[in-house]
C-alpha cells in the first residue's frame, strides 16, 4: 500500500493537511442507558481518559471543541474542572458529521498558531435527558416558520426525515430489505466481541426483517441504540503526536460538512438515492492521496443501517446502486475485505453521534483494539485474529482507515487517517 | 401580531418578521397555492425561501401553481414521534413531484412538495387508502385550515387522474 497511489489531482485545497496532523489520545465512558449524571460530568470523564490515553497533563490541552444540539455542556465548564487553560475554544451546534469536520477545525487552528493541542468532545445523554429518537422533550419544542414545512406533517426523527431517501434507493436499485439488514447483523457480530457495547447480543437477517416497523422502510433493529455517553479525540501536530506514548493516528484528508444542493430542502434536488458523499469524495480521496480500494477500514455512520450502505457507496467503494449487494456480500463482516464498524457502531455499541467511529478506527491503527483477547506480558493485547462470537475484532494489519460521517442524506463528513510511516 | 395556532397538538407559530412564510400560508388559508417565483430565473421554488437559489435575486413574485402532481417518495409512520399523531398511525408523508417545472432547470431537480396523504375531505387517509399509494400515484392538493389566515398543503388521491396499475410500495405490508 502506498499512500501516493491514486491521482494526485486536487479537488479543493492544497494539501496542507495531510500527515501533519493526528489523533494522539481518544477516549469514552461507558455506554449506558441511565446514566445518572449531568452531561458535563460524563465530558470530564471522557476528555480524562483521554487526556491519559495521550500521555498528556492539563498543561499539554489548550484548545476544545465540542458539539451538540443544545443538549450537552460548554467547553469552559469542562476545562475548568480539569484545570486547563484554554487558549482556543468553540462549542457548535451539530449532530452527526461533526466530529470529522471538528478535527479538520482542530488541525486549522493548530497550523494558524491558536493553540497546540485539541481535545473534542460530545457528551450526551441521548436516552436519560434529550432522546435521541425525538421523543419526549424534542417532541414538543414550539414549531415556528420554516419548521411547519416539515415538523406539521409528523415529520420530524431523523428516521421520518430520511425514509423518502431510502425508499427511493429501494425503488431506483431494488434494493431490498434483507440486504440492508446485512448492516445490522454485521454490526452486532462486531459489538459481541466488543465488551463495552452496549447491546452485544447477534442478529439475524430474519430478527431485522421480522422486527417492528417504526418508519417504513425502517423496522426497530435497522435503527440505531440511544444511550448516555460522552467521547473524545485529542488532534495535535505529528510532531507532537509522536512523543506520545500510543502511535499516531495519521490525519490523511477531512471533508467537512459537504453539503448537496439546496441545503434547506435537499430533497429539491435529486437524484434524492444519492447522499452528500456522492460530492464529499471529491475532496476526501485526491487530498489524501488514496482510493476506496485502499482502505482497510471503514466506519460508515450507522444511525441507521440504511445509512452506512448509502454513504460506502456514494464515497465509492462499490458502483452505485450496488450498494445493497456490497453489504450483504460479507465484505463489511470482521474477516471481510473492508470491515465497517468493527466495535459495532450506533446500531449495538452505542449513539455518539460519530466520535465513537473514529475512537475504533484509531485504536485499530494502532493494533490494540479493546477487545476480549488476552494481554501479554507487556500488557499488550495478544490477538487471536478468530472473530467467533466473544473474540478478536483487531483487523490485522490494518494501516489507513476511512470514517464516513452522515448528518442528513444532504450532509456528510469524512476522515481518512493512517498508520505513521515514517 | 404573529399568525399562530394549534395543529394536531402542536402549536405553530408564524412570526411577524417572516414575510416569506406568512404569505405562502395566507394563500394557502386561500385554497390558493402560490410559490415565489424569481424575476430573473424564472423559476419557481419550495418551500419559500428569501431568495432565488438560482440566481441569489432577493426579488420574486407570488404566482399561482397547479396542486398536481406524482408521489416521488415517502415515509409511512407506525411509530409517532408528537403525541397527537399516535392515533393517527400509520400515516404518510408524501413528497410529491408537481407537474409544474418537474425535471427543470435541471433533469432530477423538482419542485417536491411535502404534505400528509388526507382523504378528500382533509382526513388522515385509512389504512385501506393508504395500501393503493406509492411512488408514481398522481395526487391533487387540499387544504386544512389551522387558524384564520393560515392552512397546510396536504395531498389526496386525484379521482381524475390517471393512475399507475401498481404504484411502488415497500415489499412488507
Amino acid at each position: 500500500m502506498s499512500l501516493s497511489s491514486v491521482s494526485d489531482t486536487d479537488a479543493s485545497t492544497p494539501k496542507y493537511l495531510r500527515g501533519r496532523y493526528a489523533i494522539c489520545g481518544v477516549g469514552e465512558t461507558s455506554y449506558r442507558r441511565g446514566s445518572e449524571e449531568t452531561t458535563r460530568s460524563l465530558a470530564t470523564w471522557a476528555i480524562g481518559n483521554a487526556m491519559a490515553d495521550a500521555g498528556m497533563t492539563a498543561d499539554d490541552v489548550d484548545g476544545m471543541l465540542s458539539y451538540s444540539g443544545n443538549d450537552s455542556t460548554f467547553s469552559t465548564f469542562v476545562a475548568g474542572d480539569l484545570g486547563i487553560r484554554l487558549n482556543f475554544f468553540m462549542d457548535v451546534h451539530g449532530g452527526g458529521s461533526s466530529t470529522e469536520a471538528l478535527i479538520g477545525i482542530a488541525a486549522g487552528v493548530i497550523e494558524a498558531g491558536m493553540c497546540k493541542t485539541v481535545a473534542i468532545f460530545r457528551a450526551m445523554n441521548g436516552y436519560s435527558q434529550v432522546r435521541i429518537g425525538g421523543t419526549g422533550a424534542r417532541s414538543a419544542v414550539p414549531i415556528t416558520g420554516d419548521m411547519i414545512h416539515s415538523r406539521a406533517y409528523g415529520w420530524q426523527s431523523a428516521g421520518q426525515m430520511f425514509a423518502p431517501t431510502f425508499m427511493r434507493h429501494m425503488y431506483d436499485y431494488g434494493t431490498t430489505p434483507e440486504q440492508i439488514a446485512h448492516v445490522k447483523v454485521a454490526h452486532s457480530k462486531h459489538a459481541s466481541n466488543n465488551p463495552k457495547a452496549h447491546y452485544r447480543q447477534r442478529y439475524t437477517v430474519e430478527d431485522v426483517v421480522n422486527s417492528r416497523i417504526i418508519c417504513k422502510p425502517l423496522h426497530l433493529l435497522d435503527c440505531c441504540v440511544e444511550t448516555d455517553n460522552a467521547t473524545c479525540v485529542i488532534v495535535t501536530s505529528i510532531e507532537r503526536a509522536r512523543d506520545c506514548p500510543g502511535p499516531p493516528a495519521v490525519i490523511q484528508s477531512v471533508a467537512g460538512r459537504v453539503c448537496k444542493p439546496r441545503a434547506d430542502m435537499h430533497y429539491q434536488a435529486g437524484p434524492i438515492s444519492t447522499v452528500a458523499g456522492h460530492w464529499a469524495k471529491d475532496i476526501l480521496w485526491p487530498n489524501a492521496g488514496v482510493g476506496p480500494e485502499d482502505i482497510h477500514i471503514t466506519g460508515s455512520y450507522d444511525a441507521f443501517t440504511f445509512t452506512t450502505m448509502l454513504q460506502l457507496e456514494d464515497y465509492g467503494f462499490c458502483k452505485k446502486g450496488e450498494g445493497g449487494e456490497y453489504v450483504s456480500s460479507g465484505a463489511i463482516e470482521l474477516g471481510g475485505v473492508r470491515p465497517n464498524n468493527t466495535s459495532g457502531g450506533h446500531l449495538c455499541e452505542g449513539y455518539t453521534h460519530g466520535m465513537s467511529m473514529v475512537i475504533e478506527n484509531t485504536r485499530q491503527l494502532r493494533g490494540e483494539v479493546d477487545d476480549s483477547c488476552p494481554k501479554g506480558p507487556d500488557g499488550k493485547r495478544q490477538h487471536t485474529y478468530d472473530y467467533a462470537e466473544g473474540g478478536c475484532r483487531q483487523v490485522k494489519d490494518a494501516e489507513v482507515t476511512a470514517n464516513l460521517g452522515w448528518a442528513i442524506p444532504g450532509t456528510g463528513s469524512a476522515m481518512v487517517m493512517a498508520i505513521d510511516n515514517r | 401580531m404573529p399568525t399562530q395556532g394549534e395543529y394536531m397538538g402542536m402549536m405553530l407559530t408564524i412570526d411577524d418578521l417572516d414575510g416569506e412564510n406568512r404569505d405562502f400560508f395566507r394563500y394557502c388559508a386561500e385554497g390558493d397555492f402560490r410559490l415565489q417565483r424569481g424575476k430573473a430565473s424564472g423559476l419557481l421554488r419550495y418551500p419559500p425561501t428569501t431568495a432565488c437559489p438560482w440566481t441569489g435575486e432577493r426579488e420574486s413574485e407570488w404566482v399561482q401553481v397547479d396542486g398536481r402532481g406524482t408521489v416521488h417518495s415517502y415515509a409511512e409512520v407506525h411509530h409517532p414521534i408528537q403525541p397527537a399523531f399516535r392515533d393517527k398511525v400509520p400515516y404518510l408523508i408524501l413528497l410529491v413531484d408537481l407537474d409544474t417545472q418537474k425535471g427543470e432547470p435541471s433533469e432530477h431537480e423538482a419542485l417536491r412538495v411535502a404534505g400528509n396523504l388526507v382523504t378528500a375531505d382533509g382526513e388522515f387517509a385509512p389504512p385501506e387508502v393508504i395500501r393503493q399509494v406509492g411512488i408514481g400515484t398522481r395526487v391533487r392538493m387540499v387544504f386544512t385550515e389551522v387558524t384564520e389566515g393560515f392552512a397546510l398543503p396536504h395531498w389526496t388521491i386525484d379521482e381524475d387522474a390517471e393512475q399507475p396499475e401498481a404504484p411502488w410500495r415497500y415489499p412488507q405490508e
